[in-house]
């Protein structure tokens, strides 16, 4: 999974254009008490215009930390940050502080998790909108009056379906429900036209039938847009509907990847197959297989394959780190039961 | 799940459960540089008061003793803080000064502690008139400024050390009370609480074997912080004629009586004036990063 | 084998007073729950479904006898719970696990002093508290040796294990499970809910079984009810409540479900989406409470509260939608 692919097939267009974000053998390390921690083994992944990428994978597997380490919002004292990130061809860990800071909030944005604890309780909606919109133009050294401001805010608060945006304005964050909040942070993300959106586990703090509705949103905003769009969760259900693009993650490793159709219809790597075995399917028949062991202890990593001391297909092969497989199409597994199957990488 | 997702491996779960977390809790306690070096005074006042017949060059100077061919002797290598009026070396008076002001510590914050932390309990886990009741009365000692208040009650009293604790005793348990019963009204809402109940746990269980170890850092932090306001009220006390009586080294009168030795004789003043300081400033520090060695939750 | 129901509840009310202003006059009530009654049967795992704001974990406090409810009547094995709140022997009957693995252990005690907490006051002599509680850890399939480890050595999956373990001690026959899964990844849950159904198997009990997440519902519970604002709008065998729901909430509710496969999203009704948020409990809408969001409501919606009806109670539903009739 290294150097960016060109490639026909059934996703098209989408697939020609250069990626907005490329991470190429991400690897962060953190000093703790235990020792060094090796969170992220050598993760990539892509994410091009109007594409809609998943990152799926279970707590603790990384994907976190990943996406703070794109957006650069690792603490840094702690971290070690090797490999190679690059937004639009920019290279993100080279270039200098501030330019990164011109970028964050404004060509990268995201969409943060938890609506009750993300917006400050003390502060009006507008408001917060407001300083979003000032800092971002001090950061790219313009300058909008608060009248324009307030006209971008009430343009980005219909986009994102909020009824009577005026009234939302002067409201308190905790005068709203919580799917309003939710959209209300979709319009923080939006306010400065980014071009590439992280949402992290969006609507996971929200009921199921709110959920859905705010996913429809962000899906119908990510193609007005043209937005990249790179989805943090770990719900497979929110994957296969939300999703063009798929990325499995265990513990600091990406093990799989493909279009949603191809992992959907055949997944591949044995912790993929386990986790989708594990999740209760709404026909019925129980399934609760479960996987056995926990996640390893990242200042003290199995050798090769993190996965190896759950699977129960491991073997010797599996004390070396197997490379990207490819099996038909875009789909990849990182798993020697496929090598052969369509070549290595 | 820590942020970073650190699992267990077997070898580590071998290590008994108790060292590791006193390790992970020094780890975290010994970034913080205030905290250590606040520590690190604070043993050294301890150290100070424990041995200070050992300590003391000089430890008849803590007594009646009188050496007028050594008056007002600036400080030296023979004497580290110079001498007083009398003769006596003040470098001993400070160690013997430091007995009076920890014995200042432990008296009333032994006092007041256990009792100000049972109200609050009471208030905060009962409620209802119990908590009216306690609160109403903590509120109106709150009121009262506890120099002041002090004050009034060694010059009533005859003035003595005792004295002295007992008054400063009195009007420290209401702060404790309001510390632990708001902490008590948010912790009996806690899951664990409802789960012993479910489990038949009795009232005194839960107060004290449920609730009373998860206040253990707030009241930790708050007594480290008030010992050094202790030592400073007594020391206060002292330099208004009203706390320990001479011949007994204390670090409030060696600073009155000194005083009228300025600026000249500076040391005999301003010394035993930075003794207090240095007590209070490791307590200080040390309290700041107290919490972190007493957390047991893992970040 | 004649079903005997372990709980009966019938007609349960739990309204909260709201105050306001300077002298904490009560302005109106919060209705958690308004007129609840359904049965649990011996050895069955009955789900109580809906989503925040339903009054789901009020109820479940209420069955266990944490909370009293303001009228309506709970009774358990055939007596009432009101007389039996805390009395040990209730307690030996009715067990909780809570939500938050997080939260119901505490942080300061070991394994051993929090399992120790039911033992000791179920009466059992001390000397044997130490092998009991390595028993109960066995029971969840956790090593004996976690018994002097604290919580924060545990991950959210052995944590609930214990707190499972915790329920077990007393030897209870109906445990209420309040989402004691929804902190876990799924395939941490798929395990826990396997140690469930091995439990319950082994030690013949039975449990209330709450949760907002449909999917595990469908697979875990042999009969459902769902929730929504304070009422009960649907309850029935959970293959009928999913093949055929009758409620429009129930079938949005379905409908929402993020699946992941073309087969299940085909068992998905097609219906016209829910409107809107879930109001406050304290603005519960006039007529059916869910009117305001219904994409079938009409005109009797929003003037008369709908009663149960259908089926002799088999599969009952409480909306205008179907006729009258068929059971009390």
């Amino acid at each position: 999974m290294t150097a960016p692919r060109r490639r026909g097939g059934a996703a098209g267009a989408v697939q020609d254009r250069e990626p907005v974000l490329e991470v190429e053998d991400l690897r962060v390390s953190f000093a703790t008490f235990d020792g060094v921690a090796e969170v992220l083994n050598g993760v990539s992944l892509e994410v091009r215009p109007g594409q809609r990428v998943g990152l799926v994978g279970e707590s603790g597997c990384g994907k976190s930390v990943t996406m703070r380490a794109i957006m650069g919002i690792l603490p840094e004292r702690a971290a070690r940050i090797r490999g190679r990130l690059r937004f639009e061809g920019r290279d993100l860990l080279t270039m200098s502080r501030a330019q990164r800071q011109a970028l964050k909030g404004n060509a990268m944005s995201m969409v943060f998790q938890d609506p009750m604890t993300s917006l400050n309780p003390v502060f009006r909606i507008g408001e917060q909108l407001s300083d979003i919109v000032r800092w971002a133009d001090r950061r790219r050294g313009e300058h909008r009056t608060g009248n324009a401001r307030r006209a971008r805010i009430l343009e980005v608060l219909e986009q994102v379906r909020l009824p009577d945006p005026a009234r939302i304005l002067d409201a308190y964050p905790l005068q709203l429900s919580g799917g309003m909040r939710q959209r209300v942070l979709i319009a923080m993300a939006l306010l400065n036209r980014p071009r590439f959106l992280i949402a992290d586990e969006p609507g996971t703090a929200l009921d199921v039938t709110t959920q859905d509705e705010i996913l429809r949103l962000l899906n119908d905003l990510v193609r007005d847009e043209r937005l990249a769009l790179l989805m943090i969760t770990h719900n497979l259900g929110v994957v296969r509907e939300m999703t063009d693009h798929v990325y499995v993650m265990y513990a600091g490793n990406v093990v799989e990847e493909g279009t949603t159709a191809e992992i959907f219809a055949a997944p591949a790597h044995p912790y993929t197959r386990a986790l989708f075995a594990c999740v209760p399917k709404l026909s019925g028949g129980r399934a609760f297989a479960g996987i056995d062991g926990t996640l390893p202890d990242y200042t003290q990593p199995p050798d090769g394959c993190r996965f190896h001391p759950r699977c129960p297909h491991a073997g010797e092969r599996c004390l070396t780190l197997p490379p990207a497989f490819a099996i038909g199409g875009s789909h990849r597994s990182a798993c020697w039961l496929h090598e052969g199957e369509g070549g290595a990488a | 799940m820590s942020q970073v997702g650190i699992g267990l491996s077997s070898a580590r779960a071998e290590e008994s459960a108790r060292r590791r977390a006193w390790r992970r809790s020094w780890y975290r306690f010994r970034r913080n540089p205030a905290a250590v070096v606040g520590l690190a005074m604070v043993a050294l006042v301890v150290l100070a008061a424990l041995a200070a017949p050992l300590l003391a060059p000089s430890p008849q100077s803590a007594g009646t003793y009188v050496n007028f061919a050594e008056r007002h002797q600036p400080p030296s290598l023979h004497h580290l803080f110079g001498t007083d009026n009398v003769g006596r070396d003040v470098f001993s008076r400070v160690l013997y000064g430091y007995r009076v002001s920890l014995l200042l510590v432990v008296f009333v914050l032994g006092l007041s502690v256990p009792f100000g932390v049972l109200l609050g309990l009471l208030a905060g886990y009962y409620g209802g008139w119990v908590e009216t009741v306690i609160m109403r009365v903590t509120d109106i000692f709150l009121a009262i400024p506890a120099l002041v208040m002090a004050l009034a009650i060694t010059a009533a009293l005859t003035p003595s050390l005792l004295n002295a604790m007992i008054a400063i005793s009195l009007l420290w348990w209401n702060w404790h009370t309001r510390l632990i019963y708001t902490t008590v009204s948010s912790l009996r809402n806690e899951d664990y609480v409802e789960a012993a109940k479910l489990a038949g746990a009795g009232d005194a269980h839960i107060l004290f074997r449920e609730i009373l170890p998860n206040c253990v850092s707030v009241i930790s932090v708050k007594v480290t912080l008030d010992a050094g306001f202790v030592i400073l009220i007594g020391a206060g006390l002292s330099f208004l004629g009203l706390g320990a009586r001479p011949p007994t080294p204390d670090l409030g009168t060696m600073v009155a009586s000194g005083a009228n030795y300025l600026p000249e004789d500076w040391w005999e003043s301003v010394l035993p004036g930075l003794g207090i300081l240095f007590a209070i400033l490791g307590f200080n520090l040390l309290g700041d990063g107290l919490r972190d060695l007493l957390d047991v939750e893992v970040s | 084998m004649t079903p005997e129901p372990i709980l009966q509840v019938r007609d349960l009310r739990k309204l909260f007073p709201v105050r306001r202003g300077l002298f904490q006059r009560v302005v109106g009530h919060v209705r958690a729950i308004d007129g609840v009654g359904f049965e649990v049967q011996r050895g069955e795992i009955f789900g109580l479904a809906g989503e925040s704001g339903s009054g789901k974990s009020t109820l479940a406090r209420i069955v266990v006898g944490l909370s009293t409810p303001t009228s309506g009547s709970i009774r358990f094995g055939g007596e009432e719970v009101a007389t039996l709140r805390g009395t040990r022997a209730f307690r030996r009957r009715v067990q909780m696990v809570f939500q938050n693995p997080g939260s119901s252990l505490n942080p300061r005690r070991s394994i051993q002093q929090t399992l120790q907490v039911p033992l000791h006051f179920s009466g059992l002599e001390p000397a044997r508290w130490d092998q009991r509680a390595a028993e109960l850890l066995e029971m969840v399939e956790l090593p004996a040796a976690f018994r002097s480890k604290y919580p924060f050595e545990l991950s959210g999956g052995q944590k609930q294990r214990v707190a499972i373990a915790r329920a077990l001690a007393v030897g209870p026959e109906l445990l209420v499970l309040d989402e004691p899964t929804s902190a876990l990844d799924v395939s941490v849950q798929a395990k826990v809910i396997e140690l469930l159904v091995r439990i319950r198997n082994e030690l013949n009990l039975s449990y209330l079984f709450i949760s907002h997440d449909l999917s595990l519902m469908r697979n875990f519970t042999s009969r459902l009810a769902v929730m929504y604002l304070g009422k009960l709008s649907e309850v029935g065998f959970t293959g009928d409540v999913f093949t055929a729901p009758k409620h429009p909430y129930t079938q949005g509710l379905i409908s929402s479900v993020p699946v992941v496969s073309a087969e299940e999203a085909a068992l998905k009704p097609v219906v016209e989406r829910i409107r809107g948020e879930i109001p406050s409990p304290t603005n519960v809408p006039p007529g059916c409470s869910f009117h305001t969001r219904c994409p079938q409501c009409f005109e009797p919606c929003r003037e008369a509260d709908p009663t149960f009806r259908g089926a002799g109670f088999e599969h009952a539903v409480r909306c205008h939608l179907y006729p009258e009739g068929d059971g009390a």
